[in-house]
Order: C-alpha cells, then structure tokens, then sequence
C-alpha cells in the first residue's frame, strides 16, 4: 500500500534535530580529576569560592556510588572518556545577536527558536545554552527594567555573586545524589533568574539546551529565585543531533519561592533517542527540586519528556511554608528503546500544604515507561493534601508500563488521594477515528492529546502547539 | 452505489475465510435488512466494505459508484460517503464529542470540496441534530462513549450520522441492547435522515427493528455467503422459521467454491 512508503519516510524523518553543526572547539582535556575541575573554573574565570565549591563537590563525589535503584537498564557512562567542558571558539562576550557565530545562529534558526528580536511579538525571552556555554539571551533589557535578572548562570556568579552563594546548593546540596554532586563539580552553564519583590516578570522566559560535540556531556545549572509576591513562569527545550554513542546529561535546576511567590517552570525535553536498536541517544540524568520557603507560595512542574534513550527524573518540591502548593504535571512518551523512569516528590513540611500530582505515561514501541513518585507529610505537617493520579497507555505488544508510588505520612491529619489507570490503544479505536474520515496519524495525535489533556493544558500556550505536534511526530507509525 | 461481487475474506492474523462469495447491489434511496443467526458472517461485511484492517480481501471486489473501493483507507472510505455504525462503540477519553464531530465533519468536509465550518457555526449545526436523536447537549462536552450507557453509545452512532450526513449507512446491529423506547428515537432518526440521495444497510438479528424501519429487501447471511433474498416478508418468515431450513440449503449451494 502506498501508505507503508509515506509512513516509512515520516519514520526517517522523524527526529529533524539530528543535525550536526560545524564548529572548532576549544581543547580541553578528557576525563575527570581536580584539575579537571579547577580548569574549567579557571576557563570560566571564576571566583575562589565557587572553586571551593566545585572541589568540595567532586571531593564528595569521588565518594559516591552510582545509583541503580531505578527501572531501567543502561551502559553506564565512562567518566574517564567524556569531556566535561565543550565550548566553540569565538564566542564568548556579546553583545549583539550579529556576533552569535553564524554557524550556531543557523542552528537555532532551524530549531525554530525565537532568538531573533522580531520574535519579541512572541513575548518570549531567550537564554541558549549551546554545549556548554551560554551563547546569547534576548530581551535582557526589557526584563532588567522591570528589574527581574535572567542570565546565564557564570554572568550570574560574576555580577551577582550573593545571589548565587546565597541559594546555589540549598535546595539540591552537592552531595544530594551521585549525578547531582557530578553536576556541582562540573556545570558549565545554565539560566538565572531572579525575580524581586512585588514582580510579575513581563514575558515568558525560555532556555534552549543543545548538545553538539559528540563526546562532551552536559552539565548545566539553573537556579531560579522568586522574591515575596512575585512571578515568574519559565520554559527549557533540549534538542542534541543523532550519534552512535550515548551522552550524558545532568542538569541540575533549583527552585526557590518565598512568601506568595510562584513559579512555573515547563520543560519540553526532546533529546536524541537512540535508533531503533537502542544504539546512541542521551542519557537524561537531572535533578529538578524547587522549595516552597514561604507561606501560601507555589511551585509547578509541568514536563513533556518525549526524547533521550534514558530519562531518570524527578522533579520535586519541598513544601516549607505554610499553605504551599506543590504541582507535578507529566507527560512521558517513550518509543523504540527508550527507558523513562521518571515522577516526583512531594515533601510536605508546612501546615494546610498542598499537593497535586498528574502523570501521564505513554510506552509504544519496545521501550519502558516507570512513574515514581513519593509523597511524605512531616510530623508537623497538619491537614496536608495530596492528589495523585497516574496514567498509563500502551501502543503495541511490546512495551513496558510501571507505577511505583510511595507515600508515608507521620502526620493523622493529612489526605491522600490515589488513582491510576493502565489503558491501550487499540486497532479498534484507531479504526473507528478513521471510520469517521480522520487519518491514521490524525488518530493517534487525536487519542494521545485526549489522553494527556489535563496536563497540556497546564503548557504555557506559545508551547501547546509545539507540544500538540512533538506527541504526533514521536509516535507516528507506532501502531499496527 | 454499491457493488459487491463474489467476495471472499479471512481473519488476517489466522487466515479464516469468513466471507465466502458474497453478492450484493445497493441503489441509491433503498434499504436493505442483513439478517442471519451469529457468526454467518454479517459484521464482517460491514466491518470489510468499511476498511477493517483486520481483514485480507482474497477474492472479489466492491465497487462503490462504480469504482472499486479495496485500495482506499478506511478514512478515504468515510471521505467518499461510507459510514459504519459500530456495534461496538469505541471510547476515547479526553476528546469531546464536539472535537470529534468537527474534525471529522470538516476533513470529510475538505475532501468533497464542501465548506468547513469554523467552531461557532458547528456548534450551531450540531445543536440542531441532537434533536434528531433526543440527545440532551450536555452530551457534546463529554469525551467520546466514556462512561456512556450502551443505549447511549448507539443513540451516539446515530447522532453522528445525522452529522456527517453520509451517501451509504451501514448499521451493525444498531437496535441491540437498545430498549424499547430507545429503539424507537433511533429508528425514528433515522427513518428522518433517509432519503433518495442515500442508501441505508442494516443489520440486525431481530426482525422488530423492521417493524419501524421498513426496508426495501432482506438478505439472510449463512455460513458466509447471502443464502436468501426478498422482499420485507422474509423477515416475517425468518421469525417464525428460523434459520435452519435456510442452512440446509446453504450447504447445498455452498458446495462450489
């Protein structure tokens, strides 16, 4: 049938960011040891005390084991053969978008992002990370008038180095987790935020990552930081070109809100995925963790993870003050080979604290799909809420779907709600969209936005379209 | 309008042949009643004349206005004019009858070159459908048959016929698990949507159906094949008969391949 050669060609297609962009490097050594990590301070130019901070880091570091109590099973990664610091030559200090190095620049073009001014209409302001280095961020002057900082995280320890040394590592401390004490060591660059009292930042703000050079990992940083009764709603997107080996990234992103703060942060995540085989592909090791410090503030962690070969995330939120509002909203697709293990935690400290909980897992192909999630109330934590509710769906015979929820509660006052669900999409219901004059893909794009609905909805809305048409691409000839 | 000639069909996955020469011609304005007892074969070939990919055609054709119609997808199918209602209704939680109704509306909408309607106008359009099958509106807002009573999910194929206005209905069992008074709203609505343009094919165990929708000619279905054709009487003589007088003869036509 014709439709076989039409499919087949979506199918090659499928992942359009596997480009490659030329571009000379800097050396720098492989491996990992103090040098290594004073280096990459040295290249940044950094101050003693952030040194100290990332040699006490890989000093713990050196101590850890790597975890392997998650469902998914991988090569680990040679820390001995990746590099840790990647930046293309000719690049740093701009100070006009004409100087982006226009190699790069064509790069973000064609990942459609909104560097351009003329995409102000779009009221997005933009930080790309490009490998390790932050390359640009637009609309810098518009936000400091409404006097909310947004750069990159090395400007950040430059110009406001009491904001960095004040919130870096109090929500994800280096020696929180193997990948996280790595990234302390390491982390190249990232976003800053932060937005003072009695601020609602004027736009949206967005970070592109992209991963180019094919042996360096990732590492980038981002710390976020919303003053009393401010807000601030944020957006990243990953993107990586196709390679036959795997490549790491550990991000870490700390949150803070104090009193009446809120901030939203979404996360369009489309790394590579490896091939059919599970050969290539990024390893997705983040740890995400937002404090809600203050009374009556929220944090919401909305994600569509539909890239990677392996995704291992958790965004969480420690609820603190009084009154607080933790939110998870997840969509997880998983095709080929992909292993997602991925959910949330939801630590209730504060009184009448409150959580929500909405994961949405999509396994196709002969990948594995697994929510986590963990909900604890403290001692102190009176009439706390939760509400979980997990989703699973299946297309196809050979996929994997798992929920692991754990909840403990040291408080009797606190509620927990629980619900899930394991569904299939079926010939049948994809034959029936199409008994109504709706095209295969249609169909499926029709069945998945239906299923994942409660948390779309959640996507800042220059996003939802861009989300609407990934969860189509991504699962495109994965039926029947 | 419809033309099937001589076709056989199997299971795909098992390779049953479940069609076994089937023959059949439908005009444009008529009726016709497919009757037989369970597994003759009936589902099958409504599921088959609308694209099931669950079916491999061996054998034969359908023509439909002329032209053969085994190549097409099930949805360029719908785009032509054909319409299924399910037997099964399926559900999809999360998109509104609403959505649904538009999306399809219009893509069959854009492929006959008729015009689409934008959100306000449906909205105007469908509303005035819902009457057809006495429908309350809160209906559109809910997802797609989740959570629907089985009368409603078949009152819901019915309804959507009256939207999407198709040239070749095929009804599969339509009437069963509906109750008498449903049964009458759906016959009722559908009895209204006839007309000379268009032709409706039913299928049915039960002859009461036919006591509200009157048709043109009864079929009878046995062991894959059409084993008996007439007029409205047949199904009177089917309900007092049965079928096995109809298999014996059956066998003895079925020895040739």
């Amino acid at each position: 049938m014709s439709e076989t050669k039409a499919l087949e060609s979506m199918i090659s297609e499928e992942y359009k960011y596997g480009f490659t962009t030329d571009v000379e490097y800097e050396d720098f050594p492989i491996g990992i040891n103090e040098d290594v990590v004073r280096l990459i301070s040295e290249k940044k130019n950094e101050p003693e005390w952030m040194t100290e901070f990332r040699l006490k880091a890989y000093r713990a570091w050196t101590e850890m084991e790597e975890p392997s109590w998650f469902n998914a099973v991988y090569e680990k990664p040679k820390f001995d053969k990746l590099q840790f610091y990647s930046a293309p030559k000719n690049t740093p200090k701009l100070n006009s978008l004409d100087e982006v190095d226009p190699n790069i620049r064509e790069t973000y073009e064609k990942l459609g992002i909104p560097l351009e001014e003329q995409k102000m209409l779009a009221g997005v302001a933009v930080d790309a990370v490009f490998d390790s280095v932050s390359i640009f961020t637009t609309f810098k002057e518009k936000l400091a008038e409404a006097g909310v900082i947004f750069c990159s995280i090395s400007e950040a320890v430059k110009d406001h180095p009491e904001l960095v040394k004040k919130y870096m590592g109090s929500v994800v401390p280096a020696r929180d987790n193997f990948y996280a004490a790595l990234n302390s060591a390491v982390f190249s660059d990232g976003s800053f935020c932060y937005v003072p009292k009695d601020t609602i930042c004027p736009m949206e703000l967005s970070t592109y990552f992209r991963i180019n050079n094919m042996n360096s990992g990732q590492f980038e940083r981002t710390l976020i930081i919303a003053e009393e009764n401010s807000h601030v709603s944020y957006l990243e997107g990953c993107t990586a070109p196709m390679y036959d080996e795997h490549q790491l990234h550990a991000a870490v992103v700390e949150l803070i809100a104090l009193d009446n703060a809120e901030i939203k942060y979404s996360t369009i995540q489309n790394w590579y995925s490896g091939d059919e085989d599970g050969r290539g592909g990024i390893y997705n090791f983040v740890t995400k963790r937002g404090a809600c410090r203050g009374k009556n503030s929220k944090i919401s962690w909305t994600q569509l993870e539909t890239g990677s070969a392996v995704t291992l995330k958790y965004p969480s939120v420690i609820l603190q003050g009084d009154d607080s509002v933790g939110e998870f909203y997840s969509v997880a697709v998983t095709n080929k080979r992909q292993q997602a293990d991925t959910g949330t935690k939801m630590i209730h400290l504060g009184k009448n604290t409150k959580s929500t909980i909405i994961s949405k897992g999509i396994s196709a192909g002969n990948s594995n799909n697994s929510y986590r999630g963990e909900v604890k109330f403290s001692k102190k934590a009176d009439n706390a809420r939760n509400y979980s509710q997990c989703d699973s769906m299946l297309i196809g015979q050979t996929c994997g779907a798992h929920t692991f929820p754990y909840i403990e509660s040291s408080n009797p006052t606190g509620k927990v709600e629980h619900e899930a669900t394991t569904s299939r999409v079926g010939e049948e219901q994809i034959f029936y969209l199409q008994q109504r004059g709706i095209s295969e893909q249609d169909a499926i794009s029709l069945i998945v936005n239906g299923f994942c609905k409660e948390v779309l909805k959640e996507l800042p809305m220059e996003f939802a379209v861009e989300a609407n048409k990934l969860l189509g691409i991504k699962l495109e000839g994965s039926v029947g | 309008m419809l033309e099937i000639k001589n076709l056989h069909a199997t299971v795909e996955s098992e390779g049953t042949e479940i069609l076994k020469g089937v023959n059949l011609t439908v005009q444009k304005g008529e009726i016709h009643a497919i009757m037989g007892p369970n597994g003759s074969g009936k589902s099958t070939l409504a599921k088959v004349v609308a694209g099931h990919p669950d079916y491999e055609i061996t054998g034969g054709d359908i023509l439909y206005n002329g032209e053969s119609i085994l190549e097409l997808d099930p949805d360029e199918r719908a785009h032509a004019g054909i319409f299924l209602a399910f037997q099964y209704p399926v559900e999809v939680p999360g998109v509104t009858n609403t959505t649904l109704l538009r999306e399809s509306y219009n893509t069959i909408a854009a492929s006959r070159g008729r015009e689409e309607l934008d959100p306000l106008e449906f909205d105007d359009y469908i509303k005035e459908k819902l009457d057809l099958v006495e429908m309350n509106p809160d209906f559109l807002g809910r997802s797609v048959n989740t959570g629907f009573s089985g009368g409603e999910k078949k009152r819901n194929e019915i309804f959507q016929m009256a939207v999407l206005q198709p040239a070749l209905s095929l009804l599969d069992e339509t009437d069963s698990g509906l109750d008498i008074d449903a049964l009458r709203i759906v016959a009722d609505g559908i009895n209204k949507l006839h007309g000379n343009e268009d032709a409706v094919v039913l299928i049915t165990h039960y002859q009461r159906l036919l006591n509200y929708i009157v048709p043109d000619f009864v079929h009878v279905m046995i062991g894959g094949r059409i084993a008996k054709s007439g007029g409205k009487e047949l199904a009177l003589e089917l309900e007092e008969k049965g079928y096995d007088w109809l298999e014996s003869l059956a066998t003895v036509n079925g020895e040739a391949k």
